[in-house]
């Protein structure tokens, strides 16, 4: 581990995806929550004709590339907010229209080979220039501030909209804000991990955390270990492996995903063994239902008949001191 | 009663969607304390009524004042309490009850600055949440309460706003008889704290204690309009179990039907559709 953070250029690689782990799965939440998971892989489509026009014109790729997302993901937004089927079609030619426009450009550019396509594509971190992950990481903090500073709206817009637009917040102008801060993640991460597969890091940490959280907070706080957890350790191990940055984070999250799902599996299993289903009733327990509540643990439970009903998920469960609690509800007549 | 100055005044007014009216000339007043049921079979227009007060549909004509100020330059959201229709809350990433009540504070913020909870907001939080009967349920995962439950979370959550007036989507429909009495119980509780509700309901039943006025839509026009004594179910309401619990009008977002409704049967159109 030494060995790499003595190299100057390990460090700005490390850095940047320490960042980017953090910054996708944050901006990712939302498009999971929109069920728009495949989004961020048509802005990597149209960005690959941004590169390849600076990579053509001598501009700054980065530049280029940034400029090319952040159009598209306006456009996008716009599509879809208009809700025609038509838009639909309108997005499939944009998304392959500039992967395609990308391939054909770079291949036409003196400057390129076929390996600087793939290392746009699938990420390959030692080939990027360290003042370019410097960019990406400054770019990464910029998304992590604005979505940290809008996670409320862009919550409840991607929650409910039509109550969000009830209580007059500008949604259109969040959802925008969303794609933009999207492309921007696209962008930032196109040199770690790749166009094509930097929508796997804004999602898979996110599909795992659900498995993990049970609030919307703490599901976040678990997407961003994940997330940190497979950009930082991809990036390690593709150092020592010798194999590519991208493909590498994006088989470790999905790792992750797998060894959290069996477990999580093998322990609800466990679980549901353990647990007791009270008797049907179409009574609902609460305050001033009639039925003494008394705590248990975290949780309250009702003495109904001698047994002790603890309400779980749209049911009652049986919880244990059947003698006890019925000798308290004796007590209360 | 009826006192004070109208919160919702309605003179000839028209809504509807992109150009085309679905409900015309309603003039009504809503009062401060009122509890208001707006009938009405499929299709009749309630929804959209309620919409067009929101601003969620067109406001095609006539005029709209809420709180004395026109519907164009109010700007006040946080007075009108929405509790939309949704069979569930359920979505593609978790969320507590609370997360989502908490929404409900978001008008008294403003976007730009960085939005702290206030003592103030939680207090306010566990009170809506108190009301609803669900204090207890406030760290649980959403998508895991039951339906009626799950609506009593829309309703904490447009408790939340500390709205003036609860504007109520068909609240009960689609909803098991135990959690539709909790509902009515919740309602009766609010209107006897003085809140001013108007509810798109079929269930006139589940209501009937709590009501001090009915308006009935047919057909895009108002045909009743009365204290609930006075109102004769006309033909095709008269039988709760005839009403249909989904949406009557085309809205966005996720409208999706409850299954195995009381009166979709095999003859049931949509139902059918299932069939080939």
């Amino acid at each position: 581990m030494a060995e790499i953070l003595a190299l100057d250029f390990m460090r700005a690689a490390l850095l940047a995806a320490l960042l980017v782990g953090i910054a996708a799965p944050v901006v990712g939440v939302f498009l999971v929550q929109r069920r728009l998971s495949l989004i961020g892989d048509g802005m990597g489509h149209v960005a690959l004709a941004g590169v390849a026009v600076g990579v053509l014109t001598g501009a700054a790729p980065v530049l280029t590339a940034l400029v090319a997302a952040v159009v598209a993901a306006v456009a996008i937004e716009l599509i879809r907010s208009r809700g025609r089927t038509s838009g639909d079609i309108a997005l499939a030619v944009m998304f392959y229209g500039g992967i395609a426009a990308g391939v054909v450009l770079i291949a036409r550019s003196p400057a390129s080979s076929p390996a600087s396509l793939t290392a746009y594509l699938f990420g390959a971190i030692t080939t990027a220039a360290p003042a370019d992950l410097w960019v990406f990481a400054a770019l990464a903090l910029v998304v992590l501030a604005v979505t940290t500073l809008l996670r409320p709206w862009l919550f409840a817009v991607a929650n409910d909209e039509e109550y969000a637009r009830a209580s007059g917040l500008p949604v259109t102008a969040l959802n925008i804000a969303l794609a933009v801060l999207t492309a921007v993640t696209v962008v930032v991460s196109m040199r770690i991990v790749g166009l094509l597969l930097i929508s796997a890091l804004m999602i898979l940490p996110n599909a795992t955390a659900q498995l993990l959280g049970r609030t919307f907070r703490a599901s976040v706080r678990w997407a961003v270990v994940i997330g940190v957890l497979a950009s930082v350790g991809g990036v390690v191990t593709s150092y020592f492996a010798e194999t590519p940055s991208g493909g590498t984070i994006v088989l470790v999250a999905i790792v992750a995903f797998l060894a959290v799902a069996v477990t999580k599996s093998a322990l609800d299993h466990a679980a549901a063994r353990r647990h007791r289903r009270a008797e049907q009733h179409d009574h609902e327990h609460g305050e001033g239902c009639g039925h003494p509540a008394v705590m248990h643990g975290d949780h309250v439970d009702y003495l109904h008949g001698g047994h002790r009903h603890a309400p779980h998920e749209g049911h009652y469960d049986e919880h244990d001191g059947a003698q006890a609690t019925s000798q308290a509800e004796e007590a209360r007549r | 009663m009826s006192t004070g100055a109208p919160i919702i005044s309605l003179r000839h007014a028209a809504f509807g969607y992109a150009e085309s009216a679905i409900v015309r000339d309603v003039s009504l007043d809503i009062f401060p304390s009122e509890v208001v049921a707006l009938l009405g079979p499929n299709g009749s227009g309630k929804s959209t009524l309620v919409k067009g007060l929101l601003g969620l549909s067109d406001h095609l004509g006539g005029e709209v004042r809420l709180f004395g100020t026109p519907r164009a330059r109010f700007h006040d959201h946080a007075r009108l309490g929405y509790v939309p229709q949704r069979h569930t809350l359920s979505s593609s990433v978790r969320a507590s009850v609370e997360e989502i009540v908490a929404v409900g504070r978001l008008s008294h913020h403003r976007w730009w600055k960085p939005v702290r909870r206030t003592s103030e907001d939680s207090g306010i939080i566990a009170r809506a949440l108190d009301v609803v009967g669900l204090a207890d349920r406030a760290h649980e995962d959403v998508s895991r309460l039951s339906g009626g439950q799950q609506r009593r979370v829309l309703i904490a959550r447009a408790l939340a706003s500390q709205p003036d007036v609860l504007l109520m989507d068909e609240p009960t429909a689609g909803v098991d008889a135990a959690n539709q009495e909790v509902l009515a119980e919740v309602l009766a509780r609010l209107a006897a704290r003085g809140t001013t509700m108007v509810v798109v309901t079929h269930e006139l039943e589940a209501l009937a204690g709590v009501l001090t006025r009915i308006v009935a839509v047919q057909a895009g026009r108002v045909a009743f309009d009365g204290p609930p004594g006075a109102f004769t179910p006309y033909a095709g309401e008269a039988a709760p179990h005839a009403a249909h619990h989904h949406d009557d009008e085309p809205s966005e977002g996720e409208g999706g039907r409850a299954p195995a409704l009381p009166g979709s049967g095999p003859l049931d159109p949509r139902a059918g559709a299932h069939h080939g």
